[in-house]
């Protein structure tokens, strides 16, 4: 689903936030990318939504090399993911319904069947009956849950967290990665960006640690609180 | 997308646009008075030429010849001799003028009745002012029609009178380039008007355009609304336009009324004509368009969702 090779990225101020970073994500599995600030967590996500492109390697997703996608497809691409923001990014003068639907509008989506999935996405992040609602009259978490409902609500095979949890409680917090949970439990790639070890640490889920923009460990071989403790 | 999504899509974006429009009525309302007034003077100046064209009537195209006899030429020939030139291909009109009538005319219009009265004899001739068709008014037709007068024996002059058409049509040309180059120079004014009122939204809007592109909106849909915001603008600045050369028109009218029953005409000012309406409101949405156009490529194209 995800492949990066040998990837560089440096940014025009001079810093190289990845260094040679090569990894593989299969489709349909649930990967956390972790690391202090500042290790090149959020720089991976911004290759993979097309925010960013490498300065050298490369980055494949279902086989495009997204280096090489010319502008003019871009838009296309990012319909075919979904993004998740700590900041959740909502339009604030905009009620809950016309956010999530935003990316069905986008796509040209007919009347009948953007209100049919908005409600169904509303009501997998439990969120119902607050279409007219504005954002700023939600909680964090609820505000978090209409992040994951516009980056859900056209069906993406990719959706990618940018610390998802990163305001949240720490019940909050385990709500919104048990949702995650599901999404991926119906064949969705997810890929989660936190510094918060304990909460990357998922039964069963592939984890890997970055620092300084390299990789330091892919939580396989032995825990990655060892590994942080060893370094 | 189906027909009836995407129009749907696209009275959205024009409810919407409206609706940003009205939530900050006093500046839309400048930028709307801006344009408005921008469009009004070319709109002026177009009713201008219109209304002297109209005032001067066929006289913009009249070449008069007048014929003046000898003093000793007979009314009586005279009139045969106009009978005669109105057979003649290319003439219009003859119209006879008696030395009587002439110093008739003259004693009522000239101020100087009195001092003429003390005259023994009629100065002035018997004369025929020749109006040419107006398919036979090039220089050799009027060259051919004055030897034609010019051969009689009883005429003393042969005169044309082209100089002060010539001066009239060429004011007209003046004041239709005048109203050509102000129009174009005042569209300019409104593209760059509206270009910058809608460079002002984009940066306002920055954060939400981010997030549009980030859920894959292409330039040409999130530029869709700054579109119909362009279009707006220059549609009421079109209404503005129309509506300030209206209220003008009306000030004017009286005076104007006034001013020609003195000099005996019965002359009105007109407004525009419905087609030079439906082109102003043609014009001004086009003008919108393409300013909101121009402005939102250029700053649509910088702004990229940030991580």
């Amino acid at each position: 689903m995800i492949a990066f090779d040998h990837v560089v990225k440096r940014y025009p101020n001079g810093r190289e936030a990845l260094a040679g970073v090569s990894f593989s994500i299969a489709a349909g599995e649930m990967v956390f990318l972790t690391g202090r600030s500042g290790a090149g967590k959020s720089t991976v996500l911004k290759l993979i939504a097309l925010i960013e492109r490498p300065t050298r390697g490369a980055v494949r997703v279902e086989g495009k090399n997204l280096g090489a996608l010319r502008s003019r497809h871009i838009p296309a691409y990012r319909r075919s993911i979904g993004v998740v923001f700590q900041d959740h990014r909502l339009l604030v003068d905009r009620p809950v319904f016309d956010n999530v639907a935003l990316p069905l509008v986008v796509a040209g989506f007919p009347l009948k069947e953007t209100d049919k999935r908005v409600r169904a996405a509303l009501d997998q992040v439990g969120l119902l009956g607050k279409e007219r609602t504005l954002p700023l009259e939600l909680s964090a978490g609820e505000q978090q849950r209409v992040g994951i409902a516009r980056a859900v609500v056209s069906k993406p095979r990719l959706l990618i967290c940018d610390e998802p949890t990163g305001n949240l409680d720490r019940d909050l917090a385990l709500e919104v990665m048990r949702l995650l949970k599901r999404f991926q439990s119906v064949g969705v790639t997810v890929v989660v960006a936190t510094h918060d070890l304990r909460l990357a640490q998922q039964p069963g889920e592939r984890t890997i640690l970055l620092d300084d923009g390299r990789i330091q460990g892919r939580g396989e071989e032995e825990p990655l609180p060892s590994i942080v403790a060893s370094r | 997308m189906g027909l009836a999504t995407y129009g749907t899509r696209h009275a959205q974006a024009l409810v919407g646009s409206l609706g940003r429009l009205a939530r900050s009525p006093f500046a839309t309302f400048l930028t709307v008075l801006v344009i408005g007034l921008a469009l009004a003077l070319p709109l002026a100046l177009q009713m201008l030429v219109g209304n002297a064209s109209r005032a001067t009537g066929g006289l913009a195209s009249a070449v008069d010849v007048s014929v003046y006899f000898k003093p000793a030429a007979p009314l009586e020939k005279v009139r045969e001799l106009a009978a005669d030139a109105r057979a003649r291909a290319g003439v219009a009109e003859v119209t006879v003028i008696s030395a009587d009538d002439a110093l008739k005319e003259f004693q009522k219009y000239s101020g100087f009745g009195a001092a003429l009265q003390a005259l023994e004899q009629n100065p002035l001739p018997n004369v025929l002012h020749v109006r040419p068709a107006a398919d036979a008014m090039t220089p050799a037709d009027l060259d051919r029609l004055v030897r034609y007068f010019a051969a009689w024996p009883q005429v003393d002059t042969v005169q044309v009178d082209a100089a002060w058409v010539q001066r009239l049509n060429a004011i007209l040309a003046v004041l239709e380039r005048v109203l050509l180059i102000a129009a174009v120079l005042l569209g300019v004014g409104v593209l760059a008007v509206v270009g910058n009122t809608v460079r002002l939204e984009i940066h306002q809007r920055r954060a939400e355009i981010e997030v549009v592109k980030l859920v894959g909106g292409s330039n040409a849909f999130v530029r869709r609304p700054f579109l119909y915001t362009g279009v707006l603008y220059g549609l009421a600045g079109a209404l503005i336009a129309w509506g300030v050369v209206g209220a003008a028109l009306a000030v004017l009218e009286g005076s104007v009324e006034t001013l020609a029953r003195l000099y005996g005409s019965g002359f009105t000012l007109a407004g525009p004509p419905a087609e030079e309406v439906v082109g102003l409101l043609g014009g001004g949405a086009a003008l919108g368009w393409v300013g909101a156009w121009l402005s939102a490529t250029r700053h649509l194209r910088r702004i990229e969702p940030r991580g």
